[in-house]
């Protein structure tokens, strides 16, 4: 029963799903009752499983993940929406000193299954606050998993997934991509372990590695490449923390060429790791340095600006392009 | 705090608020509250008049932000519609030298300042962050975050405190605004810790328009919020957030107990989110339309309207001009918000630093290359 829907629609279905198979799981956030969240993912949720199972929280994103961990301990697996990635720093005590080491401390003995949820990433003209990509931090931090889903496809299996990882696990959402549509086998089983990098696209003069809403523009880009006649392969990274960077330095060693890409501000961010593996991994092999296509070291700015704030196809192709000219 | 017959109106919530002057436009004389403060409030007919041509002012101005949103203008806007007197009137009640710490909706208290009303336009058009100057205005930029601003707020009035200018009639004071929804956050809560602690010469304004977003008032709190101070240890007052007579007379007390050097105060405004939560927002999925209807009996409004006809302080002639100035104000101001400019993208790259960084300054000159590659192609 494949069915094409918006990468919105396949983590409601998936949210759905998570809550039929086990009665411990729990939904909690803001707004995610009667309105459904502001983007609609728990749509109709607690209509159906009720307000213990989807829980309208106070306004406290520290009390969401805080009275989380207590549930956790208490057997439950609470999935936390965090309405916009830049709310999610109430909560960044709980998760980073709390989530991250209960397992480390009680060596072992306390695992909180907890999925933290959160829209992330620009491109929709919103205020500031509603646009950034706080990844790496929490890639940064030991004890959390952190993943991103760049198609509903893998919305809809990934965060089932999660769900049922007994590890806790930050879930980022491409927001920009929530209207996008493909196809999705509802009865169907993941295709990969969750914590694996996927080629989306096949290719052999250069690899463009990019995760959640930049996915798409990667594969933009390699289209117009294509047009060029210049095959690029495009890796979907899907984990972030840990990284699967098999494929990656499997690709790199054919292509000899490596583009990174995020909307995250490129000091530190994920690219700086993915550079430093591949060049540690592949070095023989490259052509060129691996470069990255980034968000600039500045806040993110206002709407008016954020197209070009943005790596988009075109940066993306300059980056090729460099790379060829290396 | 309900004593005094006047001070429970028939639409009141239990517990009572301060009311000084009912939905239907009787004037109450004044309340004394348990806690034997009295409020009232002695206003000339001018005054009466002038706090008419506010609400009146701010309701137009919000209307034409709202037509603006829809027109695909600004990206968004966060509407103040039935918090009209809850702003205005607590406004109005600072004295020049006190200092505001605003939310994101509160450009009634804005207005009320003596600011241009363009100036959180930026903001909302996606041109800007904000982009004002708070001590230059003594108007904080807007806070998105929930909550934030109650510890900026505290901070600030401490500093009032060191700099010896608290506990004289002439000193200052500070008032913090946010919702009910805020009341949950850690934040806030930390600033009423702070406040009470040290003395800090603060008036937090909660404007209670029961809903955040979607989420009723009951998902914040068990007692009504006025008497969460109580466990901090100040005083917490209600009043009639749809009452600007009310809302003037006991924010303009309260602030004089902070400038006088007796520590903060908690206001709950009773009061009601007539629209959406902002242009986003669809409030059809969570509320119903009667409860809409039954707060338009108690709008702010024309309730003042009836009051000046009645007394026969304005008539229509008045009330006339009134619309067609704001309607005036509210054109110029559309006018001005589509001229507003986009900025140059490489902008983007200012301020980020007083002291600047020369990595950033490679970046901003590698951007401007990148940018002027285009320049003359069909991109
Ligand atoms: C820390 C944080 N979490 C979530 C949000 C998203 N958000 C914006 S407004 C709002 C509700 C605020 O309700 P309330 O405090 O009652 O103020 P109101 O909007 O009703 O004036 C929420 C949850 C936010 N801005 N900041
Ligand atoms: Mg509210």
């Amino acid at each position: 029963m494949t069915e094409t829907v918006t990468l919105g629609k396949a983590l409601n279905h998936g949210l759905r799903r998570a809550l039929e198979n086990d009665p411990k799981v729990l939904i909690m956030g803001e707004d995610v009752g009667k309105l459904g969240g502001v983007f609609r993912i728990t749509d109709g949720l607690q209509k159906d499983f009720g307000e213990n199972r989807v829980i309208d929280t106070p306004l406290a994103e520290s009390g969401i993940i805080g009275t989380a961990i207590g549930l956790a301990i208490r057997g439950y697996r609470p999935v936390c929406e965090i309405q916009f990635d830049g709310f999610v720093f109430p909560a960044f005590d709980q998760i980073v000193s709390q989530v991250s080491k209960m397992h480390y401390r009680s060596l072992g003995k306390v695992r909180l299954p907890i999925v933290i949820r959160i829209p992330f990433g620009g491109g929709i003209g919103a205020v500031e606050h509603h646009s950034e990509s706080p990844e790496a931090y929490f890639s940064h931090t030991p004890g959390l998993k952190v993943v991103s889903c760049s198609n509903p496809s893998d919305a809809y299996h990934m965060i089932q997934q999660s769900i049922v990882s007994d590890d806790p696990v930050v879930f980022f959402e491409p927001k920009r991509r929530y209207w996008e549509k493909g196809p999705v086998d509802l009865a169907g089983t993941p295709d990969l372990p969750l914590h694996t990098a996927r080629v989306v696209q096949e290719g052999t003069d250069a690899t463009v590695v990019a995760y959640g809403p930049m996915v798409r523009t990667a594969l933009e880009a390699a289209q117009a490449a294509a047009e060029d006649g210049r095959r690029i392969e495009v890796i979907d990274l899907r984990t972030l923390s840990p990284l699967d960077l098999g494929p990656v330095h499997e690709s790199v060693r054919k292509t000899g060429r490596c583009v990174v890409v995020h909307e995250a501000p490129g000091n530190l961010g994920l690219g700086a790791e993915v550079a430093a593996r591949v060049t540690e991994e592949c070095f023989y092999s490259l052509e060129a340095p691996v470069l990255r296509v980034t968000g600039f070291d500045v806040p993110y700015p206002a709407a008016r600006v954020e197209e070009e704030y943005l790596p988009d196809l075109d940066r993306v192709l300059d980056a090729v392009d460099r790379s060829f000219g290396w | 705090m309900a004593n005094g017959e006047s001070e429970v109106g028939a639409d009141a919530p239990a517990g009572g608020f301060v009311q000084l002057l009912t939905p239907d436009g009787e004037r109450v004389d004044s309340v004394t509250t348990d806690g034997g403060v009295t409020y009232s409030v002695d206003f000339t007919d001018d005054e009466y008049r002038e706090l008419y041509r506010d609400l009146v002012t701010v309701r137009r101005l919000d209307a034409e932000a709202t037509a603006l949103q829809r027109q695909g203008e600004l990206g968004i806007w966060a509407s103040l519609l039935g918090q009209e007197a809850a702003q205005v009137g607590s406004g109005r009640a600072l004295r020049p030298q006190d200092m505001a710490f605003p939310t994101y909706r509160e450009h009634g208290v804005l207005y009320t300042r003596g600011i241009d009303p363009i100036m959180p336009f930026g903001l909302f058009r996606g041109v800007d962050q904000g982009g004002w100057d708070p001590n230059e205005f003594k108007f904080n930029t807007y806070t998105i975050v929930i909550g934030a601003q109650t510890l900026h707020a505290t901070g600030y009035a401490m500093g009032v405190t060191m700099d010896g200018k608290t506990g004289n009639p002439d000193g200052e004071a500070v008032i913090a605004y946010f919702g009910d929804g805020a009341t949950s956050q850690g934040d806030v809560n930390e600033a009423f810790v702070w406040s009470g602690v040290f003395n800090a010469p603060i008036v937090f304004f909660c404007q209670n328009n029961q809903y955040a977003i979607s989420e009723p008032l009951e998902r914040q709190t068990r007692i009504p919020l006025y008497r969460r101070a109580d466990g901090y240890g100040f005083p917490g007052v209600r009043i009639d957030g749809n009452d600007v007579l009310a809302s003037y007379a006991v924010t303009r007390a309260a602030l004089d107990h902070a400038r006088n050097g007796e520590g903060p105060t908690l206001i709950e405004a009773y009061t009601y989110r007539m629209g959406a939560h902002t242009s986003s927002d669809d409030p059809t999925r969570y509320r119903i339309a009667s409860e809409v209807e039954s707060w338009k009996a108690k709008d702010p409004i024309s309730r003042l309207r009836t009051f000046l006809a009645k007394q026969q302080l304005a008539d229509d002639t008045f009330f006339a001009e009134v619309d067609e100035t704001a309607r005036t104000v509210a054109l110029d101001l559309r006018e001005r918000v589509l001229a507003m400019p986009d900025p140059q993208p490489v902008t983007m790259f200012d301020n980020v630093y007083p002291e600047g960084s020369p990595e950033l300054d490679a970046q901003r000159a590698a951007f401007a290359r990148y940018q002027a590659s285009f320049e003359g192609s069909a991109h």
